[in-house]
């Protein structure tokens, strides 16, 4: 579903990603995780295009995401994505965050919008919130506006870029509650997170970065009980016992 | 020297008075909505990653803010009727001159709103598929428009005291008109004092709303 080859990337001099490999086949669930500044949102920007790289191929169901003649618009509107801050759009109302690109993109009409959308907001929970702006809600309920938002558009495959970074403990586990659940129902899904709980849960595969590199891609439970590079080590080690 | 302070004569030219305040006022609001327009067609270009519109928009606005609006005013007058072979009259070579001037000034503010509007945002429109016009018209300049009405509504007022330059193509805004009734009727100093009051109590309505959407923005 999603594969990256060698894919590298630069800020002017500085190398911000060297040479990643890796791939999420369809209904997979895969973890990318490693200390800040490593490259995992960078590289996970890069899998819809939001941020272009220099050498490697991405492709995403088929398509060559790194080609310079992308129809990028048609492939982003079949991935979702949720973001670090929520990026809820604060002038429009919840059921407008996430009937916009339904009506404009995938040309719905408001009635079918609608009924979407109120069905996802009923699946998590906020119905009673539909009418709201999002300056109202906590952060934990704009962040679960955020994923309906990406799950409208019916997408093949959802990325996550830290989704609980920004939000207050006690918010986490309603947001990756929503998670689970995608990942139960069959979701492929790419998440950027330090949520180790997470994603021994429901991972299939984890994913660590270190300055700019993939330095381990093991299955959850080799990444866990027999972590290879002394860097993912140490990772563990700082994550877990503290 | 206000004792022979005549209130008559205001009084009645105010029907007078009253037609040249409504030029001023059409003026003031068709300039704004034109500039606006072209002047967020311009900061678009300006943003824009294409070299040449860039380039464009930067010197156009560059150009029209190092010339005084009295000579744009006057380019209008004179050179648009050589241009085209007829005369376009007063009026109307006045308002595109206020609408060519003000649209390079509300362009820097517009960009500025543009610029205000996080990166986010517009990577949040990009991933469910938008394009570009619709991540601007739905995303960013509603975002944008909010957060400089404030400042806006400032350039407003400016461009309502600038309307009074017209008196050059010779029409008749208020300005103009009180100065043909203080130098028909010889009362110079209660018609320029009943003008200043006109323009003072019109700019403090529209600073004082300014200041108190400021507050509300605030919030």
């Amino acid at each position: 579903m999603i594969t990256l080859q060698n894919v590298s990337k630069w800020y002017g001099t500085f190398q911000v990603l060297a040479e990643c490999s890796t791939h999420v086949n369809k209904g997979e669930v895969v973890v990318i995780c490693g200390p800040s500044g490593s490259g995992k949102s960078t590289l996970i920007k890069c899998v819809n295009g939001l941020e272009r790289v220099q050498e490697g191929i991405i492709k995403v169901n088929g398509m060559e995401v790194t080609n310079s003649g992308a129809d990028l618009t048609r492939l982003r509107a079949n991935i979702g994505m949720v973001f670090q801050h929520f990026e809820l759009y604060p002038h429009m109302t919840v059921v407008n965050n996430i009937c916009l690109a339904q009506e404009k993109v995938l040309k719905r009409s408001r009635t079918e919008a609608m009924e979407k959308t109120m069905s996802l907001l009923e699946r998590i929970d906020l119905t009673e919130h539909a009418d709201k702006y999002p300056g109202q809600l906590s952060g934990g309920q704009q962040q679960r506006v955020a994923i309906a938002r990406g799950l409208a558009m019916d997408p093949v495959a959802m990325l996550f870029d830290e989704p609980t970074s920004a939000l207050d403990p006690e918010m986490i586990n309603e947001v990756l509650d929503v998670m689970v659940e995608l990942a139960n129902d069959g979701m492929t899904m790419m998440v950027v997170t330090h949520e180790m709980g997470f994603a021994r849960k429901v991972a299939n595969r984890i994913v660590f970065m270190d300055e700019g590199r993939i330095v381990e891609d093991a299955s959850t439970d080799e990444f866990f009980n027999s972590p290879r590079s002394e860097r993912a080590q140490a990772f563990l080690a700082k994550i877990l016992h503290h | 020297m206000f004792g022979q302070f005549d209130y008559e004569i205001i009084a009645k030219s105010i029907p007078f008075l009253w037609q040249g305040l409504q030029l001023s006022f059409l003026l003031t609001a068709l300039a704004i909505l034109g500039g606006i327009a072209i002047g967020t067609v311009l900061a678009l270009m300006r943003l824009s990653s294409m070299k040449a519109l860039s380039l464009f928009s930067a010197t156009y606005v560059n150009l029209i803010r190092s010339v005084p609006l009295i000579l744009v005013i006057f380019w209008f007058y004179f050179l648009v009727p050589l241009a085209i072979g007829r005369p376009v009259g007063g009026f109307y070579s006045a308002l595109i001159a206020f609408i060519i001037f003000e649209a390079a000034y509300y362009s820097e503010i517009i960009r500025a709103g543009i610029r205000s509007v996080t990166r986010g945002q517009v990577w949040a429109g990009q991933a469910t598929g938008l394009n570009y016009w619709q991540i601007q018209r739905y995303i960013v300049l509603p975002q944008a428009f909010r957060n400089m009405i404030p400042i806006l509504i400032t350039q407003a007022i400016i461009l309502f005291q600038d309307t009074s330059l017209v008196f050059v193509v010779s029409l008749r805004d208020f300005m103009t008109a009180s100065s043909i009734v203080a130098q028909k009727e010889g009362r110079l100093i209660e018609m320029y004092m009943f003008a200043a009051v006109v323009y003072f109590v019109i700019c403090l309505a529209g600073s004082t709303f300014v200041k108190r959407l400021k507050k509300e923005t605030e919030r």
